[in-house]
């Protein structure tokens, strides 16, 4: 039995003497979290947005790393916890709560689709946590989703369709036909179009729904040919759209009618290729390009290019680097981490992270901003990153958002 | 519905049967390996996939399509080769879940491999040179690609046609279909001729995927979609009979291209109805024999 003692006694000395010696470690890590600022970034990392989302974490965590270098909060630096949704509001909105139960995150900055983003949303108001979503979304502002935690730093439909619509019909005519997929998503484009070209005297010929995720759209097109309409509008995104501008293109549609998307993505063009997408406009919230002429996007491009070896920012990872920048601002201006303060701070604040001046709406904080519409190019191309021409960029106003009342706000 | 006229008809008629040949060829793979090995390969829309990017790849570094429409069902046929040697053949006699569920993991490498080696974008496929821009059938425009692509399918059908009831090679593959045991008492080493139909198929799927690469976006899990519809095809022509393959296929593009004309939101859904239908009507496919399965 003497053995046995020994046994024990051995355990116990080990045990306590690791303990011993790591407290230090402990008072460390307890002393990292209480002081480092969270914020909780769940994006589809894995799935068919894969490309936009990695472009999204790249550019929070140069906004992460432009508030450490300056300092921080009173010396306490941010962290960001990059989760993968993967396009799934049930997966969101699980990661979202073990974002916040699990690692304590302060603030939740995030999303990628219209479900993903409600699911979020849904978890932050419940739990009473900031959440500023950086993807698309109509349904977002609207009265009954909205928390007074929710912050919307992308655009909506109604903005990009809308300025899309007011470029085109004057400059290409007035019959219309849309090509949409049939989600949620796509609807919102549709009417956001429709909503803006009424007041110019356009006339819908059709809209054809294809399922979404369809590969193949030469079906469709006969149809869209036998129509014969001025404008072609592609209400769908990411590779949807990629496959529809191919065979677009193959089957001669460009000769008849001028074809756009409301949502034009950088990574979407360099998917599809420059012959692929050659004289399609579109709308987006950025473009690399617009650093000629706005002081703001100069620097941040220098910064990513700094970062990431020369590769520049796409449409959806300046939302994420703003989206992120907006709250760490707050926190500074508030003097808190406090919820409700940041909130408060971020209500009032204006600001110009990348694309000339913004600030939020105060009834469902969207983020007033310009739409830049851009044509895609297959000449003239500088280098492999010069893709698209600026048409023109819509100022900011409140009068191309549908409003407050609108979105069943009380005023 | 305004503006339906006989030439409207006639082109959703000719994009429907451009759709249906991917699927006839694919379908024809399928057929091939489970006729043969009665194995379910879940790997095909994987092997398409890899021929689209191995196609797409070789264009863009030969700069030469006709070489590259050489060189990858060789490719996917060899890749074959080497799955079937090692990995499917120790499962034989095991019944049909086993090699199933290997292909199915199979399927999950490949893509993971591509991803890691192309990305998780994918290439930007082209058209080839000559073969772009559109043609004049008389009754609108139609892709000159795209008529490259059913005349190619028919001229590779009818190879595997001529392959199969022409020549020796083929009347061991249709022997070894009908009853391996005789084959093998007559002298001819069976596991050669599995490992052939194998990389034949695989090689035929490869050779599908780079036709079909210039009509999409070219990314891994473009061959996942592809997989169910060459399944739906598979059982509407019916399981083991090459020709119900060719023609099913076919029927299936018309059956979406025409459903896409009246109700564009329930094209997916109708190729799934007809296989419905027929299994109701018809269990065996509609060439198939009956108790063709298991």
């Amino acid at each position: 039995m003497k053995q046995k003692v020994t046994n024990q006694t051995r355990r116990k000395v080990l045990i306590g003497g690791a303990t011993v010696a790591s407290t230090p470690l402990w008072l460390n890590v307890a002393n990292a979290q209480a002081d480092t600022i969270k914020i909780g970034f769940p994006v589809p990392l894995t799935g068919p947005f894969s490309a936009e989302a990695q472009d999204q974490v790249k550019a929070a965590e140069l906004a992460i790393k432009e508030f450490n270098d300056a300092g921080g909060f009173n010396g306490r630096k941010a962290e960001l916890l990059v989760r993968d949704d993967k396009l799934n509001p049930g997966e969101a909105a699980t990661r979202t709560l073990e974002l916040i139960e699990k690692d304590k995150v302060n603030y939740v900055v995030g999303s990628l689709s219209a479900a993903t983003q409600l699911s979020i949303n849904a978890v932050c108001k419940e739990r009473k946590i900031l959440f500023n979503s950086i993807s698309q979304s109509d349904a977002i502002n609207e009265a009954k989703d909205w928390s007074v935690y929710t912050f919307h730093e992308a655009l909506n439909p109604t903005m990009t369709a809308g300025a899309l619509a007011r470029y085109s019909i004057p400059r290409f005519g007035k019959k219309i036909v849309f090509l949409t997929a049939d989600y949620a998503y796509g609807h919102e484009m549709v009417r956001a179009f429709e909503r803006a070209g009424k007041e110019m005297g356009a006339t819908t010929l059709a809209d054809i729904r294809h399922p979404l995720g369809a590969s193949d759209y030469s079906a469709f097109l006969p149809r869209i040919k036998a129509l014969n309409p001025d404008i072609l509008v592609l209400c769908n995104f990411g590779r949807d759209l990629v496959n529809a501008a191919k065979q677009c293109t193959d089957f001669g549609l460009k000769s008849s009618m001028k074809i756009m998307a409301p949502v034009l993505l950088y990574t979407a063009r360099l998917a599809g290729g420059p012959e692929a997408f050659e004289g399609i406009i579109g709308g987006t919230s950025y473009y690399w390009g617009l650093e000629d002429r706005i002081p703001t996007a100069k620097a941040f491009n220098d910064a990513f290019r700094k970062m990431y070896n020369g590769s520049v920012p796409s449409d959806y990872g300046a939302l994420g680097y703003a989206g992120v920048k907006s709250v760490l601002a707050s926190v500074k201006i508030a003097k808190s981490t406090e919820t409700m303060k940041v909130v408060t701070a971020m209500e009032n604040l204006k600001y110009d992270w990348y694309k000339g001046p913004e600030y939020y709406r105060k009834c469902d904080h969207q983020a007033v901003q310009t739409v830049i519409i851009v044509e895609s190019k297959s000449k003239n191309m500088k280098d492999k990153y010069d893709v698209f021409n600026i048409l023109t960029i819509e100022p900011t106003t409140e009068k191309n958002m549908r409003s407050c009342a609108e979105l069943g706000h009380k005023a | 519905m305004t503006g339906l006229t006989f030439e409207l008809l006639c082109m959703q008629l000719l994009t429907g049967i451009a759709l249906g040949s991917i699927y006839a060829l694919l379908a024809l793979g399928l057929c091939l390996i489970f006729g043969m090995l009665n194995v379910v390969n879940f790997a095909h829309g994987a092997f398409f996939m890899v021929g689209a990017f191995l196609g797409i790849y070789f264009l863009g570094v030969t700069g030469n399509f006709w070489f590259s429409l050489l060189l990858t069902p060789i490719l996917t046929g060899c890749l074959g080769l080497l799955t079937e040697r090692f990995l499917v053949r120790p499962l034989y006699g095991r019944g049909i879940d086993y090699p199933l569920l290997l292909t199915f993991g199979l399927s999950y490498v490949l893509i993971e491999v591509m991803r890691v080696t192309f990305g998780i974008e994918g290439l930007p496929s082209v058209t080839p040179e000559g073969l772009g821009g559109t043609v004049n059938v008389g009754i609108g425009y139609f892709p000159k690609y795209r008529l490259f692509l059913i005349a190619a399918t028919a001229v590779i059908i009818f190879g595997v046609w001529f392959f199969i009831q022409k020549t020796r090679y083929g009347l061991i593959i249709k022997a070894g279909a009908a009853d391996q045991e005789i084959v093998k008492v007559l002298g001819v080493d069976i596991a050669k001729v599995w490992l052939l139909v194998f990389a034949l198929g695989c090689a035929i799927a490869g050779l599908s995927g780079i036709l079909a690469a210039p009509t999409r976006s070219v990314n891994p899990e473009m061959g996942i979609p592809i997989l169910a519809e060459s399944f739906v095809v598979t059982v509407v022509g019916g399981m083991g009979s090459p020709v119900g393959a060719v023609l099913a296929g076919l029927l299936v593009g018309i059956v979406y291209s025409m459903t896409s004309l009246f109700f564009p939101s329930l094209s997916e859904l109708s190729i799934f109805v007809l296989m419905a239908v027929v299994l109701l009507i018809r269990p065996q496919g509609l060439f198939g024999k009956a108790g063709a399965m298991g």
